[in-house]
């Protein structure tokens, strides 16, 4: 009877075991790098709006305070997207003839929100609080990245679990004087050792494991 | 042994020439090697039988009932079944146990008969392990589908660094069950992949189409059947053999922890694990026999599946059947002894006089009296009534794990929170649709792989025992 395979199909036998094992440990860690990069959590991601707003322009440039048009994010769940009223404060004086703003001036003039695209959003089976987040001392750009330096805003982190974990385990590294949340341009003092983060986490009263590890404090 | 004329009639179907084997042998004394061969390898090759397509016409049409149900539960949510507070675990976990237990016949006879010395189980562990295989494929499903999101359990049950920064409970019995299945479904493969490549190497020997011959070589990775070949294959059987031993134990005490775990009367009893493995065996012979009776009558293996094995099954049945009525006579004790009223009142009271009372009256019909023939050799050795009796006990055991899961849910401390349950349509039409699955394999199994092992069938032959340890 002749041969049914050559010899070389030893060799290739052997490899299929290889390239099996392989196959599976890559494919693995093919998903769980793709679930972790911005194709799936559109972290750094730019995010196309009716109307090329810039905070860099009106934060760095202008020096305008996030809470002007973010109102009640020091006493409420959601920070708030200014309605057009807040932008029309300003633009019904200064650019108020620009073609650019037409969008939000049609929208005055027809009492029709402007619609943004939402750039943090995160699930509805969690419940996240702005307010409690800033009164404790957790700056705007833990979360949403150096907003300051975007002309188009882009996705500040991946909001994914981990992420939020990640600070509820030790939340006093990313703690600042609760005055300073919207500062840009604060920065540490030069002696800033782990005591004194401690001692914020202490002043501002943030709660212990036993309420920041607990289901129940984001999944109600 | 054989005169000329045996070997080259050997076809499909019961051979007149044969001396039919009597009731203490378990293989026609005028089998050799090459008459073996030739009928179990017959079936492989010849024609689909016509009765053939009937079967697959039934199950395959089950088999679209199963994807219908699916596809409907993923659309519609569990909110389809029958479920709801205080019920909340229903068929999906009936059919899980009895699905899982169904599996541990074929693991038994593979393994603990083989450390056993058991010659009797070459013949049918083939059968009874792609039984265990098809079976275990059955059960993952209901785990997996009653999230009404099975693309999402899968990753809500391993455990691996994922990015919610999460773990499973690993207290939960329900992880334990994660990984006592998917281990037994992986010992259980290898096991009976194992033991298939010999019997892959003949069919490649015989294989008439070039194709057909290449693929089975490739399956059989090489056999060639040298000296070196058997030693290694028979050390890592018996290394498999001694990992499924404990599996058979193992497997069916972790899933009876999913209930004695809890603090449920009418789960939370100590005697769950010996009784459910012991009822995972009688339901497994009784799907052995359920089965295989019909397929030893339609190939006419009378000559290799004797009077003897299915003797030694129905003891077999016999032995466990006690040993799970003694489970259902120690929940009673255990309900008196405890002095706890709701235990007293589950067991005593709502189990034989409840408003489920014909559920459980069934149970004890189908695995106390219906189980009770069998102490009569002529009972043993009448094909016809072990798979009268195999079906009834098969029936026996689903409704035994009905009345443990539903009966002790649906009345629990509070009366203000009573209530009854029923499976809706699409629970039924899942549990049928595996049934369907389940045979659509098992017929696909019989059709396309030796069913019969005809390496190990050889060992039995007389010419094999000679002086010294000549197996081959």
């Amino acid at each position: 009877m002749a041969q049914l395979f050559g010899p070389s199909s030893n060799i290739y036998s052997k490899l299929s075991i290889l390239i099996a094992a392989l196959a599976a440990a890559g494919g693995v860690t093919l998903v769980m790098a793709f679930e972790r990069s911005p194709y799936r959590t559109n972290e750094d991601v730019v995010y196309t709006q009716p109307i090329k707003f810039s905070h860099d322009h009106h934060t760095a440039g202008l020096g305008i305070d996030c809470r002007y048009c973010h109102y009640t994010v020091e006493r409420a769940a959601s920070a708030t997207i200014p309605p057009t009223e807040v932008c029309m404060n300003c633009h019904s004086q200064v650019w108020a003839d620009s073609p650019m703003l037409e969008p939000v001036r049609s929208s005055y003039r027809d009492n029709e929100p402007i619609e943004w695209n939402r750039v943090h959003d995160l699930p509805d089976y969690v419940y996240f609080d702005h307010s409690i987040h800033v009164s404790k001392g957790v700056s705007c750009f833990s979360c949403h990245g150096a907003v300051n330096e975007m002309p188009l805003l882009e996705r500040g982190a991946s909001l994914q679990m981990k992420w939020c974990l990640d600070c509820h385990m030790a939340p006093e590294k990313n703690l600042r004087p609760p005055s300073e949340v919207t500062n840009f341009e604060w920065t540490p003092p030069a002696d800033a050792g782990d005591e004194y983060y401690l001692e914020l986490a202490a002043e501002a009263h943030v709660a212990g494991q036993e309420r920041l590890w607990s289901c129940s404090t984001c999944h109600r | 042994m054989s005169t000329p004329e045996t070997s080259s009639a050997a076809t499909v179907g019961t051979n007149p020439d044969l001396t039919p084997p009597s009731d203490r042998q378990i293989l026609s004394p005028d089998h050799d090697a090459e008459t073996l061969t030739n009928k179990v390898s017959s079936i492989v090759f010849g024609r689909t039988p016509l009765w053939m397509y009937g079967v697959f016409a039934l199950s395959f049409s089950l088999v679209g009932l199963l994807l219908i149900s699916v596809v409907y539960l993923v659309v519609k949510g569990t909110g389809i079944w029958g479920l709801n507070i205080p019920v909340a675990w229903g068929f999906a976990i009936i059919n899980l146990v009895w699905w899982i237990g169904i599996g541990h016949a074929g693991t038994l006879i593979s393994a603990i008969l083989l450390l056993l010395n058991q010659d009797w189980r070459n013949s049918i562990n083939r059968f009874a392990e792609a039984m265990t295989l098809f079976a275990v494929a059955c059960a993952v499903m209901f785990p997996l589908l009653h999230t009404g999101r099975p693309w999402i359990a899968a990753y809500w049950l391993l455990p691996y660094p994922n990015t919610m920064w999460l773990w499973p409970n690993f207290r939960s019995p329900l992880m334990w069950d994660v990984f006592a299945i998917s281990t037994y479904g992986t010992v259980s493969l290898l096991f009976w992949y194992v033991g298939l490549v010999p019997d892959l190497g003949t069919l490649r020997d015989r294989a008439k189409n070039i194709h057909l011959k290449r693929l089975f070589h490739s399956l059989a990775m090489g056999w060639r059947g040298s000296a070196k070949h058997w030693h290694n294959y028979e050390m890592a059987y018996l290394l498999l053999a001694g990992l499924s031993t404990p599996l058979v134990l193992s497997v069916h005490s972790v899933i009876s922890f999913d209930f004695s775990v809890a603090q449920l009367p009418g789960w939370h009893a100590t005697i769950f694990p010996p009784y459910f493995v012991a009822g995972a065996v009688f339901a497994g012979f009784a799907m052995v026999m359920l089965v295989m009776i019909p397929v030893r009558f339609a190939f006419g293996l009378h000559d290799m599946l004797t009077s003897r094995h299915l003797q030694n099954m129905a003891k077999v049945t016999l032995v466990t059947g006690f040993i799970v009525c003694y489970g259902y006579l120690a929940e009673f004790i255990f309900a008196y002894y405890s002095g706890n009223p709701y235990e007293r009142y589950a067991i005593a009271e709502n189990r034989p006089f409840g408003p489920y009372n014909w559920a459980w009256m069934m149970l004890i019909f189908c695995n106390f009296l219906a189980i009770q023939p069998l102490w009569f050799k002529k009972v043993r050795q009448s094909p016809v009534a072990l798979w009268v009796i195999s079906f009834i006990i098969s029936i026996g055991m689903w409704l035994e794990r009905f009345v443990i899961v539903v009966m002790s849910l649906h009345r629990d401390f509070l009366p203000s929170s009573w209530d009854r349950y029923a499976g809706t349509i699409w629970d039924w039409g899942l549990y049928l649709g595996t049934i369907g699955f389940f045979f659509s394999l098992m017929f696909l199994f019989i059709r396309f792989v030796p069913m019969i092992p005809m390496s190990e069938l050889k060992i039995l032959l007389p010419e094999a025992r000679v002086k010294g340890d000549g197996h081959h």
